[in-house]
C-alpha cells in the first residue's frame, strides 16, 4: 500500500498480513502513518496504490475513546445499539436487546447496560466500545490506541480480554499503540511502521531493537504470513 | 382560566400562537444537534447573516414583508460557506462564526445606507426584534410549512445525524455520510432562522435555538430524551412567554426568550441541587 499526501509520502509500499486469531501490534513514531493505514483499513481513505483487504464479515473499530464528548447524552446500549445497526438508536428494540447484551457479556460488562457514558471510567468505557466493536461478530477489530484514557489496572484487563477474544473466538485485531508494555502482554507480532515497515516480528525481537535507533533496525519481509485475514 | 383563554379571543394572538409553537418545536430540534456539536454560536451568525440578507432584499426594493426570499439565499449560502470553512479543519468552529457574522452584518448595514432616501423608511428594530403579534395569514403558512420541511427532513436525518454528533469518524466507518450531514444541517438551520427572524428577530432568533436544547441537555440522559424535552421546552416557552406579553403589554419575544431563561436557569440550579 503507499499513499501520500500531496508532496509527502505517509506510507511506501507497506505490505502484511493478519491471521485469524491473531494480535498484531502497530507501533511507530507519531505521523509514522499508522492513523492513515487504519483510516485505508477502514474504508475511510483511498490508497493511492494497494488496498486493504478485509473480512467477509467486516471490521470492528474502537476508536480513541478521547474522540467523543463526554457531555453528550448517551447510554452504553445505545452505543452498542449503534454499532448493531450502523445509526444512532431512537430506542433500542426489544429485538436487539439480546445481541447487545451478549456483546456486553462477552467483554465483562454486562452490568454497564442502561449505564450513562458520561459516568464510566476510561476502562468501563473501552470495555463499551469494544462491545460496540464486537456486537455484528467480525473477524478482525481494529483498536486505534486503546490504552488512552485508561489506567494500568485498566490496560491489564483489556490485555486479557483481547488475549481471550483471540484464543477463544479466534477474533484477529490490529492495534495502534505506544506502549510497549500492552505490545509485550498481548501481541503475537509486531510491526515497527515509520513511512514504510522499519521492523517486524515477535514483541521480543522488535521491542528488543527499540531502545538505540529505531530507524536503524533491519527491515525484515512482513508478507511471508501462512494465510491473510487482512492485508494493508 | 380565563387568564389563559381570553387573549387568545384575538386572531392575532392565535396566529402568533401558532406561529410560536411551530417556530418553537423546530428551532428547539435542530438545537439539539447545534449544542452538542458545540455550534451555539452559529444561530446568532446566521441570524446577523440574515439582516445582510433582508438589507440586500431592501436595496432591492423588495418589501421588509418579502425581504426573506433574498435573504433566504443569501443565508443559505453563509450557512454552506460556514460549513466548508468548519469541515477544512483550518479554524475553530466559533471563529469561522464569526468571521461570517461580523462580515454578512456589516454588509447589511451598509447595504441599508446604500438605499435611496427617497424610499420608504425601514424599521431596523423590527428587523432586529422581530413582531410575532404582527405575523400575517400568509407569512403563518410560510411558517408552518418550513417547518413541516424542517421537521420531516429531521426526523428522516435523526439517527444519522446523532451518530455524526457523537463521533464524525466512527459514523464515517459504518457509512454515514457525515459531509453532507453537516452541510445538512447548517443549511436546515439557515432557512430556519431566516423564517424565525420575522417572529423574534436576529437578535433573539439564535436564544430560541440554543436554550431549549441547552436546557433539555440538563435534565435528560438520552440524546432522545433531551430532543423530546427541547421540544416541549421551546413550545412552552412560546405559549408562556406569548400569554405572559399580552397580559404584561410587553415585547412578546424578547418574553418568550426571558421565560426560556427563566426555565434554564431553574434547571441548571436544580441540577446542581441534585449534583
Amino acid at each position: 500500500m503507499c499513499k501520500r499526501f500531496g508532496d509527502r509520502v505517509v506510507l511506501e509500499d507497506v505490505s502484511f498480513t493478519i491471521d485469524e486469531g491473531e494480535l498484531l501490534c502497530l507501533l511507530g513514531p507519531n505521523g509514522a502513518g499508522k492513523s492513515t493505514l487504519v483510516r485505508v483499513a477502514l474504508g475511510l481513505l483511498r490508497a493511492d496504490a494497494g488496498e486493504a483487504r478485509c473480512p467477509a464479515s467486516g471490521v470492528g473499530y474502537v476508536p480513541q475513546t478521547k474522540a467523543f464528548s463526554r457531555t453528550f447524552p448517551a447510554k452504553v446500549e445505545e452505543l452498542v445499539t449503534a454499532g448493531l445497526r450502523g445509526r444512532w438508536p431512537w430506542r433500542v428494540r426489544a429485538s436487539e436487546r439480546a445481541k447487545v447484551e451478549a456483546a456486553l457479556a462477552q467483554v465483562g460488562a454486562a452490568h454497564l447496560y442502561g449505564a450513562s457514558l458520561a459516568t464510566l471510567s476510561g476502562g468501563e468505557l473501552q470495555r463499551a466500545f469494544l462491545a460496540r466493536a464486537l456486537v455484528r461478530a467480525p473477524a478482525l477489530l481494529v483498536l486505534d490506541e486503546p490504552e488512552t484514557g485508561v489506567d494500568v489496572g485498566g490496560r491489564d484487563e483489556l490485555a486479557s480480554l483481547l488475549r481471550a477474544l483471540a484464543t477463544e473466538r479466534r477474533i484477529a485485531a490490529l492495534i495502534v499503540t505506544h506502549h510497549p508494555e500492552l505490545v509485550a502482554r498481548v501481541a503475537d507480532r509486531v510491526v515497527l511502521l515509520d513511512r514504510v515497515v522499519r521492523a517486524w516480528g515477535t514483541p521480543r525481537e522488535v521491542l528488543g531493537s527499540l531502545p538505540g535507533d529505531a530507524s536503524s533496525t533491519p527491515p525484515s519481509d512482513p508478507r511471508a504470513g501462512p494465510s491473510t485475514e487482512e492485508s494493508a | 382560566m380565563e387568564l389563559l383563554t381570553e387573549p387568545f379571543s384575538h386572531a392575532f394572538m392565535v396566529r402568533a400562537l401558532v406561529c410560536g409553537l411551530a417556530v418553537g418545536a423546530v428551532c428547539a430540534s435542530l438545537g439539539v444537534f447545534v449544542v452538542q456539536r458545540g455550534l451555539s454560536f452559529v444561530g446568532d451568525g446566521l441570524a446577523h447573516a440574515a439582516f445582510g440578507g433582508i438589507a440586500l432584499g431592501l436595496l432591492l426594493d423588495v418589501s421588509v414583508a418579502h425581504a426573506m426570499w433574498v435573504a433566504l439565499p443569501f443565508t443559505f449560502c453563509t450557512a454552506l460557506g460556514i460549513a466548508w470553512v468548519l469541515r477544512s479543519g483550518r479554524v475553530h468552529g466559533d471563529v469561522a462564526t464569526g468571521v461570517f457574522f461580523g462580515v454578512t452584518f456589516a454588509l447589511g448595514v451598509l447595504l441599508l445606507g446604500f438605499r435611496s432616501p427617497d424610499r420608504a423608511i425601514v424599521s431596523v428594530e423590527s428587523i432586529l426584534f422581530g413582531s410575532i403579534l404582527a405575523i400575517g395569514q400568509e407569512e403563518l403558512v410560510v411558517v408552518l410549512a418550513t417547518a413541516s420541511v424542517v421537521g420531516l427532513a429531521l426526523a428522516a436525518c435523526w439517527s444519522r445525524l446523532a451518530y455524526a454528533t457523537f463521533d464524525a469518524e466512527l459514523a464515517r466507518a459504518s457509512g454515514v455520510p457525515v459531509a453532507r450531514l453537516d452541510y445538512l444541517l447548517l443549511g436546515l438551520t439557515a432557512v430556519v432562522v431566516v423564517v424565525s427572524v420575522q417572529t423574534v428577530g436576529v437578535v433573539l432568533v439564535s436564544s430560541f435555538i440554543i436554550i431549549p436544547a441547552a436546557t433539555a441537555g440538563l435534565l435528560a440522559r438520552t440524546l432522545r430524551g433531551v430532543t423530546l424535552v427541547a421540544i416541549a421546552l421551546g413550545t412552552a416557552g412560546a405559549a408562556v412567554g406569548l400569554v405572559a406579553s399580552y397580559h404584561l403589554d410587553v415585547a412578546s419575544g424578547a418574553t418568550i426568550i426571558l421565560t426560556l431563561g427563566a426555565i434554564f436557569f431553574v434547571a441548571l440550579l436544580t441540577r446542581r441541587a441534585h449534583g
